[in-house]
């Protein structure tokens, strides 16, 4: 929370060109690699923008898009506040005092796969499954949406503390962009299960926009 | 108490074991032959009557005609006998009876197992029948050593002379036993000599529950068998209008796809194949009666018919209108409790063989008699040529009275096969006999000194009788009379009252209705020991020291309330936020309280903490099943509590399955205390009574704890937040 | 043919892979401990082992379980003699008994990665099965004493 803390107080980030290496990413045109000089843990968190001049305006906006799907139903009710999951379109807790478990995979014979199978089931309230093993974030980076303001969720998505250790904005959207079987899943979720407000692509273009105009988060 | 009759008791006979018709219909090992491995010798099996069988290795089988349902029936009855019969508890097992008069419960007049009547009924003639055998083996013995009867002892499974310290076991006396007339009226043991009734006997069932290898009515298999799943309509009462099977049909496996009154099955060889045949039917439905109508419609009903239906009378004592015009004060409110589901573990399944001149049926069933009866009807033949295979009940709660049976025996009767039916849990859930909804308009007065001058209290309900009965008794009450299901517990209040009226409203909702766990007692305990717990309240009162104030006449009621007070520490204040709440009620001549402890959260989750419980249930023959069934009667009460309501949305029923129909699980499990109250009473039921106090107890809890009254269940966490 | 592997016995199933482990292993295999209770995942009392995990096998693809290992509740120990069996027996766990094969197989693994387990775990590990007799307390009471009897490792 400190770090989350910090942005908001400051409003705005301040950047220092650094020089850093291994960012880059296909379609990424990498100008300059600019890290916050005020991490209070020192970690290095990278910004990168394009060539052109990185709007803010831009980010923010494209950000409050994409948190929308962030924060719907089938993205944020593995993303709990808690250590326990939730489901359904009201995001209820999960029944069955389903929790997290250090790896996030759940505990004991309540694993997440002990119900969750590599593919959707046929018919309505099947427990959902995709390709990937079913899990959510683990204990020590728990990427928690849900009850964040889209500029919290934009801050801790900056935060490699918070991010799942990620040091740049593309690696910490990875889970993302790469199509991970588990993002791909809110789209394909199965009989009875509302999709997402905007599609995937949409969803993944508003993200890379964000990522491309440097990243700022709404206020 | 009726004894059992007379003539059942027939000429005691060695039998073949395959003669005893379960044993050779069973497709799986008998209970004995399972427990011990090793078949008993036909040949030589002892059956002097129609519940006890002892094999020449001193084994004794006991015949429970009585269906196990989880409450201990096949391990209390047994007890019984072993007491009696003088056998040691490692000899015992026990076999799943036949239909048959013999098996008829004497406090129900039927084999029916409901009511928490197994014990109450059958106490008696299984002493009788087990004292009439060791008299016979007694005289077995006696002829055999040539001294005289009076003078040898039986224990532990053999006859000892202490003259002489001969003994002789049983399993060597039977052949000349069964030369012996069986004595009609046995001498029976003093209590105090009890050895097994009155302990906590481990069960005979429990091996087989943590192994897999006890059988249940979805566990049967019979060769050449097929099985079925059947489409329904959705719309409670509808039928089918037409019927694509064209998909069904080419499913691999599915054999037959037949159209029934109630909907349309999908009989194939096993049950996925039946399942998947099922889901690709395209059938439209000829919705009916019911089309349209939605649990708003029915409460409506249900408040006009309180409002301007003319009531059947339950009770009267006094005048209610002198009463009113007494009181310093009057409390009213309305409290309503919803349709339930039962929801046994196990979905509804039966298993029928069809054959020209018999049918034999293989079920967990609470009423064989009734099942044998409408089998025999359906089919037009004899009851005899009915045979009814009971296997354990995954579950009963009152719902498994063999409905489900009719159509495996339609189906197994048009393919000429062995076919079981099995339900899906949305069959279940869309198929069952439900609790009746209950409207109940109350109203009390006090007067100067906080004492009542009147109790007002008019139920409105469904008739469980008016629907069930002429299925299940072969009768319905007059619709102008009392259905006692519909009043039980109300017109029975306990509470001293010069003025009281209770009367009921029936109405006709068109939704099935049936036995639920206690069946008028799990509302009527909700709605009067909530609204006297607001009266205690009105009237400045302790809701305890209120209860035992009006409860004079009835000690045993007091008894009950200052153990319970005792052990729950009733004075002991909470952590802030808690809030204790108590509620007695007396159902199948058992008396129960419960104080429960709750803490309800911000967001108005209501969290149950600690049940303490105290039953006076008069003699108990099995200490720990009585803590069992308490513990159980309580989850399933607190469940409805928390949880159930059935409701129906265009005819349908809208809850499906279990993420709609929420049961209570581990971790919101409370502690539970069970206290027995010593009695020499006459045995009192233990099935039942714990699920009747534990809502209004919950109620009581929150109202202590947020000072926010809850009138109608489920409890809802909108109407408690903060 | 799907080759499968349960309680150590090898099988050949004729089925489509799609087809739930619970009607394989009841209707094909013929072991009918495992029980059907909602068929959406949602009562754990059609819980077995799968690569010595809990599965619920009325939502498990029979291709899913190829390759690994299936234990039943017939298959936990040969002559009921697992703690928790036994355990079950000296609390009288059972009532009607149905759900009690996926409650004593959650337990099992409950058990296998938590030797003392605290009345946390034992929530985390067991409010997926549901007891509808209300036997919590008891199947509580009755895990506390297998771990201290010792699950012999099963």
């Amino acid at each position: 929370m400190k770090s989350a803390t910090h942005f908001s107080k400051r409003g705005t980030l301040k950047l220092a060109v650094v020089v850093a290496s291994c960012l880059l990413f296909a379609g990424f045109a990498w100008s300059e690699r600019r890290e916050r000089e005020d991490r209070v843990d020192g970690s290095s968190m990278t910004e990168e923008t394009v060539a052109s001049a990185p709007d803010p305006a831009k980010a923010k906006a494209a950000f409050n898009e994409a948190a929308k799907v962030f924060f719907s139903a089938r993205c944020a009710n593995c993303h709990p506040a808690s250590d326990t999951p939730t489901q359904g379109d009201e995001m209820t807790p999960h029944t069955m005092g389903v929790t997290r478990g250090d790896e996030g995979k759940g505990v004991y014979g309540q694993r997440c796969t002990t119900c969750h199978q590599n593919e959707n089931l046929a018919g309505e309230h099947m427990p959902p499954g995709t390709s990937k093993d079913w899990h959510m974030p683990p204990a020590n980076q728990k990427m928690v949406f849900q009850g964040l303001t889209p500029r919290q969720l934009c801050t801790n998505f900056k935060d490699p503390s918070k991010n799942g250790g990620h040091k740049t904005l593309a690696a910490a959207m990875e889970h993302v962009q790469k199509r991970d079987p588990l993002v791909m899943w809110g789209w394909e979720p199965g009989n009875g299960r509302t999709l997402p407000p905007i599609s995937f692509d949409a969803f993944s273009a508003k993200v890379q926009e964000w990522v491309d105009n440097g990243g700022a988060c709404p206020d | 108490m009726t004894e059992i009759d007379r003539r059942s008791f027939l000429k005691a006979t060695i039998v073949a074991g395959g003669a005893l018709v379960i044993g050779a219909a069973l497709p799986f090992r008998s209970r004995a032959e399972e427990r011990f491995d090793l078949p008993v010798d036909p040949a030589a099996e002892f059956k002097p009557n129609a519940f006890i069988k002892i094999a020449p290795d001193g084994k004794v089988t006991v015949i429970v005609g009585q269906a196990e349902m989880g409450q201990g029936v096949l391990t209390s009855l047994p007890m019984i006998v072993a007491d009696e019969l003088e056998v040691d508890w490692k000899d015992v097992v026990y076999e799943h009876g036949p239909p048959g008069k013999e098996y008829i419960n004497p406090a129900l007049g039927g084999q029916i197992t409901g009511g928490s009547a197994s014990v109450k009924g059958f106490f008696n003639p299984l002493r009788t029948a087990a004292a009439s055998v060791r008299e016979m083996l007694i005289g077995a013995a006696a002829a055999k050593w040539g001294v005289p009867a009076d003078r040898l002892r039986a224990r532990n499974g053999e006859i000892l002379d202490p003259e002489t310290k001969r003994t002789a076991k049983y399993g060597t006396l039977l052949e000349d036993a069964a030369k012996i007339t069986p004595p009609a009226s046995p001498k029976l043991k003093d209590p105090k000599d009890f050895k097994y009734i009155g302990k906590s006997i481990k069960r005979l069932d429990s091996p087989e529950k943590v192994n897999g290898t006890g059988i249940f009515g979805i566990d049967v298999k019979v060769p050449g068998m097929l099985t079925a799943s059947i489409m329904r309509s959705p719309v409670l009462g509808g039928k089918v209008s037409s019927v694509d099977d064209a998909a069904a049909k080419a499913i691999r496996g599915v054999r037959h796809v037949i159209r029934l009154d109630s909907g349309v099955a999908v009989v194939a060889d096993n049950y996925w194949a039946a399942k998947k045949g099922r889901d690709a039917l395209k059938v439209s439905w000829d919705d009916g009666a019911m089309k349209g109508v939605s649990s708003d419609a029915l409460f409506k009903a249900s408040v006009d018919a309180a409002a301007g239906g003319k009531g059947v009378e339950a009770k009267k004592i006094g005048d209610v209108a002198a009463g009113r015009s007494n009181a310093a004060k009057v409390v009213e409110a309305v409290y309503y409790a919803p349709y339930l589901a039962h929801a046994t573990m196990e979905p509804m399944n039966a298993t029928a063989d069809v054959r020209p001149d018999r049918c034999e049926i293989w079920s967990g069933i609470q009423a064989q008699m009734v099942v044998q009866s409408q089998v025999a009807k359906l089919l037009g033949i004899a009851p005899e040529k009915v045979i009814v295979n009971n296997t354990l009940l995954g579950g009963g709660f009152g719902r498994r009275l063999g409905d489900y049976v009719l159509d495996a025996v339609r189906l197994s009767k048009q393919v000429g096969k062995p076919v079981k039916v099995i339900w899906t849990r949305e069959d279940d859930m869309h198929g069952d006999f439900y609790r009746p909804s209950s409207y109940n308009v109350m109203s009390a007065g006090l007067d100067g000194a906080g004492k009542p001058t009147f109790w007002r209290h008019r139920t409105v309900g469904a008739s469980i009788m008016g629907y069930l009965g002429p299925s299940i008794f072969g009768f319905a009450p007059p619709e102008d009379r009392l259905d006692n299901t519909a009043t039980e517990g109300a017109h029975t209040l306990p509470y001293d009252m010069q003025n009281l009226f209770v009367d009921w409203v029936p109405v006709k909702h068109g939704v099935p209705v049936g036995f639920w766990r206690s069946v008028g007692s799990s509302h009527t305990a909700f709605s009067t020991e909530c609204f006297l717990d607001e009266v205690a309240h009105a009237a400045g009162k302790d809701p305890l020291e209120f209860r035992i104030s009006l409860l004079e006449k009835h000690p045993r009621f007091v008894g009950v309330l200052k153990l319970a007070a005792e052990k729950s520490g009733w004075n002991k204040p909470l952590p802030k936020g808690m809030g204790r709440g108590i509620a007695i009620h007396e159902s199948f001549d058992s008396i129960v309280a419960e104080v429960a402890e709750v803490s309800v959260a911000k967001d108005g989750n209501v969290r149950v903490h600690r049940v303490v419980c105290v039953v006076d249930c008069g003699q108990v023959v099995n200490p720990d099943t009585v803590n069992a069934q308490m513990e159980g009667g309580i989850v399933y009460g607190l469940t409805a509590a928390l949880y159930g309501e059935i409701t129906l949305k265009d005819g349908r029923v809208e809850q499906r399955n279990f993420y709609d129909y929420k049961m209570l699980r581990m971790n919101e499990m409370p502690k539970v205390e069970v206290h027995i109250v010593p009695s020499t009473e006459k045995h009192g039921g233990v099935g039942e009574p714990g699920t009747p106090p534990i809502a209004p107890a919950v109620v009581n809890a929150i109202f202590s704890a947020t000072g926010k009254r809850i009138r109608s269940l489920p409890i809802r966490r909108e109407e408690l937040r903060s | 043919m799907t080759k499968l592997s349960v309680n150590g016995k090898q099988y050949e199933i004729d089925a489509d892979p799609d087809t739930p482990l619970l009607w394989v292993i009841r209707d094909d295999i013929g072991l009918t401990g495992t029980k059907f209770g909602c068929g959406v995942a949602q009562c754990g009392a059609c819980t077995i082992h799968l690569g010595g995990e809990a599965r619920r096998s009325c939502v498990t693809p029979m291709k899913a379980a190829v390759g690994k290992e299936i234990t039943t509740i017939e298959g936990i120990s040969p002559d009921s003699t697992h703690a928790l069996q036994k355990a079950w027996v000296a609390i009288d766990v059972p009532q009607c008994g149905y759900c009690q094969s996926g409650q004593i197989m959650s337990a099992a693994i409950l058990l296998k990665e938590n030797k003392k387990p605290t009345d946390d775990d034992i929530d985390k590990a067991m409010s997926g099965v549901i007891c509808r007799c209300g036997t919590y307390n008891r199947i509580r009471d009755a895990v506390k004493m297998a771990a201290i009897n010792g699950t012999g490792g099963k």
